[in-house]
C-alpha cells in the first residue's frame, strides 16, 4: 500500500516542464538536476514534495522528449507513483523501466493536497480526503514483470535476457 | 492476413505473424543515443552486467545537441561518450557532423529496419520505411546489450493524402495540419502510415519532415512505403544496396483512415505552447517575432534551405529579427555552400550555426529573452523549450519562416512568392 499527498497538475505536462533542456548540463549530476524537477509547471514543487507523494496529472502526461531523466528526477524527488488520465508512450515505458508506476485513471476529482492510498495489486486508489475511490487500468503483463523486479536494468541483471 | 507497414516489419524482425496488439521481441538493427541522453544510456548499459555490445558497428553515439559544447559539464559528458566509444568499439559521430536523425537517414537506416534511439525524434527514419522509434536510455541500453527489445505491435492510422500542394505549401504544413486535427495525443501508441498520390510524389526530404513529427501526435512511429523515390535517395547517398521495396498489403486493417486534400492546405503555424494549437499563417499576420530559426531534424535539409534562400535571395531580412540557419548535417552544409544557398542566406542577414540541433532545445546558440517570440521550423514549442519559459515559440515551414524573417512578423509565404 502506497500512501502520500497528491500534487495536482493539469493536462499536457511535457518532459520539458518536468526537466527543461536548459539544465541538460546537469544530467550527469542527478542530485543537482533533481532540484529543478517540474520547475516550469510549479517553481516550488521541489521544495514542497515529500517522500512517498504522488504527482497527479490530466491527459497526455509526459509528452515530448525521450529523456529518461524526467521520470528519474521525479523518483529521486520521492514521488512514489504518477496518476494521470493518459500518459505519453515513451514516458510511460521509461517510468516503468525505473520502477516508478504510472497509473491511468480518471483523476478529475483528486485535488491538490489530497491524501491518497494506492493498492497496486488490487488496482485501486482511495482519496482519503474526499472519500472517493478509483480503479486504474491494468499494467500490461510484460511491464508488470519489469516493475516487480524494480525496473528494466535490475530485470536484465537478474535474467540476463528479455522475454515476453 | 494482410499487414500494415508496422505489422510487416515487426513480423519479419520477430519471426512471428505479428498483428496489432501483440507483444513481441524484435531484432534491433540500429541502436543510438545522443549527447544529452547518451551518458545515462551508457551507464545503464554498464549496469546490465553484459560487458560487450551486441553489435558495436550498429551502435552509434552522436554529439549533436550541444555541439560544440557550451560549458564544462557538457564537455565532460562528451569525454565520457568518447571514452566509451573507444573502449566498446561503437561508432561516435563527432560534434560538427550533424543531428543524429539526419545522419541516421543519410548513413544507416534501411527500409524494413527496426531502429531504436534515445531521442523521441528517432521516428524520422520512418520516412524511408524503417520502424524507427524513440525510447528511453534503459531501453536503448538493453538493445545495445542484447541486439533486441520488446515491442507492442501498434494499431495503425492510414493517412491518405491526395491532390497537389499549392505553391508555398508543403510537407510541414500538412503534418502541422494533421496534428492540429487529431491533437497532441491523437495517435498515442499508434503507427501513422502515410499513403496517397501526394505522398507518392513527395520528396524524401518532405517524407522525413512528416515522419519526424509523428511523435508530436503521440505516435510510436510514422511510416512511409519504400518506393522508387526511396531507391533514388539511397543511391544518391552512396548506398543503393540498402534499398528494398516495402509496401502495406491491400486490405490491411487500420484503426482509422484520415483523408487530407493537399490542394486545400494553406501555410500552417503552431502557436504557443502546444504543437496542436494550430492556425493559418495568414490569420497570424501582425504577430511580431524577434528570431527565426531555419534548421533542426525537422527542416534542416538542403531542400528546406533552398526554399528559404529562394525567398530571401537578394533581399534583406528585417533588422528586428535574428535569422539563424542551422544545417542538419555537414553533408547538408557542404551542399548548401556549393549550390550558393548559404551565400544567399548570409547576404540576406542570416547567421549560420555549425551542423547540429542549434537552439531548438534551449541549450545554446539562440536562447530567447523574456517576452520574445520566435518562428522556428523545429517540432516543439513547449514553454521553456528554447531556454526561457517566459518566451513564445511558433512553428512553421521553411517558407513561412523565411517570409516571416523578411517582414519581422508572421507572414504567409504566398505573399512574397
Amino acid at each position: 500500500m502506497l500512501k502520500g499527498r497528491a500534487h495536482r497538475f493539469g493536462d499536457g505536462v511535457s518532459t520539458d516542464h518536468i526537466i527543461p533542456g536548459r539544465y541538460a548540463h546537469l544530467r550527469s549530476n542527478l542530485p543537482e538536476l533533481a532540484k529543478h524537477v517540474l520547475e516550469d509547471a510549479d517553481p516550488d514543487f521541489a521544495k514542497k514534495v515529500r517522500h512517498g507523494d504522488f504527482v497527479v496529472g490530466g491527459s497526455n502526461f509526459g509528452l515530448g522528449s525521450s529523456r529518461e531523466h524526467a521520470p528519474l528526477v521525479l523518483k529521486m524527488a520521492g514521488v512514489s507513483a504518477i496518476l494521470a488520465k493518459s500518459a505519453a508512450r515513451i514516458f510511460f515505458r521509461n517510468s516503468i523501466n525505473l520502477g516508478l508506476p504510472v497509473l491511468i485513471c480518471n483523476t478529475d476529482k483528486i485535488d491538490d493536497g489530497d491524501e491518497l492510498e494506492i493498492d497496486l495489486a488490487a488496482g485501486t486508489v482511495r482519496d482519503v480526503t474526499n472519500g472517493s475511490a478509483l480503479t486504474f487500468g491494468k499494467i500490461p503483463e510484460v511491464m508488470l514483470k519489469i516493475l516487480n523486479e524494480g525496473g528494466l536494468i535490475p530485470y536484465i541483471q537478474k535474467h540476463g535476457d528479455i522475454k515476453v | 492476413m494482410p499487414k500494415t507497414l508496422a505489422e510487416k516489419i515487426l513480423s519479419e524482425k520477430s519471426s512471428t505473424d505479428a498483428k496489432a496488439g501483440d507483444i513481441i521481441i524484435a531484432k534491433v538493427d540500429l541502436a543510438f543515443a545522443q549527447d544529452t541522453t547518451g551518458p545515462l544510456t551508457v551507464r545503464q548499459f554498464q549496469s546490465t552486467g553484459i560487458a560487450v555490445l551486441a553489435d558495436a558497428r550498429r551502435t552509434v553515439l552522436f554529439i549533436d545537441h550541444a555541439a560544440p559544447s557550451p560549458n564544462a559539464n557538457l564537455s565532460n559528458d562528451h569525454l565520457f561518450l568518447r571514452d566509451f566509444a573507444r573502449e566498446s568499439g561503437c561508432i561516435l559521430s563527432e560534434a560538427g557532423e550533424g543531428i543524429c536523425h539526419q545522419i541516421v537517414q543519410e548513413s544507416y537506416a534501411r527500409p524494413g529496419d527496426v531502429i531504436v534511439g534515445a531521442d523521441s525524434h528517432t521516428v524520422t527514419a520512418g520516412g524511408l520505411g524503417a520502424f524507427a522509434t524513440g525510447m528511453g536510455s534503459s531501453d536503448v541500453a538493453v538493445a545495445m546489450a542484447l541486439g533486441k527489445n520488446w515491442f507492442r505491435v501498434p494499431e495503425s492510422f492510414r493517412i491518405e493524402v491526395t491532390g497537389d500542394f499549392q505553391k508555398g505549401v508543403g510537407a510541414k504544413d500538412m503534418i502541422l495540419h494533421l496534428i492540429g486535427l487529431i491533437g497532441a495525443d491523437g495517435a498515442t501508441y499508434k503507427s501513422l502510415e502515410f499513403h496517397g498520390g501526394a505522398i507518392e510524389k513527395m520528396s524524401m526530404s518532405g517524407r522525413f519532415t512528416i515522419a519526424n513529427m509523428a511523435v508530436e501526435a503521440g505516435a510510436k512511429v510514422g511510416l512511409f512505403e519504400s518506393d522508387e523515390t526511396t531507391r533514388r535517395f539511397l543511391e544518391s547517398e552512396g548506398r543503393g544496396e540498402d534499398f528494398k521495396p516495402l509496401a502495406a498489403d491491400p486490405g490491411a486493417t487500420y484503426e482509422k483512415t484520415i483523408r487530407i486534400n493537399a490542394g486545400r492546405l494553406e501555410p500552417t503555424v503552431s502557436r504557443p505552447h502546444t504543437v496542436d494549437n494550430t492556425a493559418l499563417a495568414k490569420d497570424l499576420k501582425g504577430v511580431e517575432i524577434q528570431q527565426v530559426v531555419i534548421g533542426t531534424c525537422t527542416n534542416g535539409r538542403l531542400e528546406d534551405l533552398e526554399v528559404a534562400a529562394a525567398i530571401l535571395k537578394g533581399k534583406r531580412a528585417s533588422r528586428n529579427v535574428r535569422l539563424i540557419i542551422a544545417p542538419a548535417s555537414r553533408r547538408v552544409l557542404l551542399q548548401a555552400i556549393e549550390s550558393g544557398v548559404i551565400k544567399a542566406l548570409v547576404e540576406s542577414g542570416a547567421m549560420v550555426l555549425p551542423p547540429g540541433c542549434g537552439p531548438c532545445l534551449g541549450l545554446h546558440q539562440g536562447a530567447l529573452g523574456d517576452g520574445e517570440a520566435c518562428l522556428s521550423t523545429a517540432n516543439r514549442n513547449f514553454p521553456g523549450r528554447m531556454g526561457n519559459p517566459r518566451s513564445f515559440i511558433y512553428l512553421g515551414s521553411p517558407a513561412t519562416a523565411a517570409a516571416s524573417a523578411l517582414k519581422g512578423e508572421i507572414t504567409d509565404p504566398r505573399e512574397v512568392l
